[in-house]
């Protein structure tokens, strides 16, 4: 009974973090479609509490909705003049796209029913955040590095190509 | 409880939706919200097996260093758009197209 419970509530999630994906990329004001994006977020990280990923749910609400999504509203925010509501986005090619996006997801769904994946549960791993900070100074050490010092040079990159240049 | 092919079929739906959203969306900061679909259907991918096949935690620091290479990218996307609004004033895809021969 509690298992139902709780595949009620995956399937739920799913479906609500499916709905907001389609209004972010259907949706005509960006401004809307950018909270859409939150809900999305926040129904990937249930996603994870469900996979038992604990330390990436936390990651995935501090980075993407505490950092990428309020890049994104200033990005809408310092792009479009707010007072003559022209927030809308247009689409193009909607035809050709939704036939491209849909010859994709049926690839995807053949290639997913066609594998005999064999997979098992392997059951709640319990937290994961000293197991990861092991592999980041272990096995990954090389990669973690790689991934602090692109952190650095983005940054900067930033920075710099966004500063306004005197000119004279 | 809820088998892998289900995590797999969200995945594969949230990345169609993301490619959808890439192809048909004409302002800037709205392709880069359907980026960030893509990034996200391939991160649930990633914890899935992480979970499902191998039982260790290769695929979490994989999706962690993948959330690392997203911020990344917003930022430095997010600054070419504001270079871009700031010498043609929109942010129109279809209309920055000064480079084309």
């Amino acid at each position: 009974m509690e298992s139902l419970g709780a595949a009620a509530i995956f399937y739920g999630t799913a479906a609500f973090m499916l709905a907001s994906a389609l209004y972010v990329v259907l949706g005509r004001n960006l401004v809307h479609c950018a909270f859409a994006l939150m809900g999305t977020f926040f129904g990937v990280a249930v996603l994870y509490i469900y996979l038992g990923a604990d330390f990436l749910a936390g990651a995935q609400v501090v980075v993407y909705v505490g950092g990428i999504l309020t890049l994104m509203v200033f990005g809408v925010m310092l792009t479009n003049r707010i007072y003559n509501l022209n927030l809308s986005s247009g689409a193009i090619q909607v035809v050709p796209g939704a036939l491209s996006a849909g010859l994709v997801f049926a690839l995807l769904v053949w290639i997913i029913q066609s594998v005999d994946w064999g997979a098992m549960d392997s059951g709640d791993p319990g937290p994961t955040s000293e197991g990861i900070g092991r592999m980041l100074v272990g096995d990954y050490l090389l990669p973690f590095e790689i991934a602090s010092v692109l952190l650095l040079i983005a940054l900067m990159g930033a920075a710099m190509l966004v500063r306004r240049r005197r000119s004279g | 409880m809820i088998p892998l092919e289900h995590y797999l079929y969200i995945s594969a739906a949230l990345f169609s939706l993301g490619v959808f959203g890439v192809l048909t969306r004409r302002n800037a900061v709205n392709v880069l919200l359907s980026i960030e679909l893509i990034f996200n259907s391939a991160n649930i991918n990633l914890v899935a097996f992480s979970r499902y096949v191998e039982g260790a935690l290769g695929g979490q620091v994989f999706a962690l260093l993948v959330i690392v290479i997203a911020a990344c990218e917003a930022a430095v996307a997010l600054a070419i758009v504001m270079s871009l609004y700031r010498v043609v004033k929109h942010v129109n895809l279809d209309d920055a197209a000064e480079l084309k021969g």
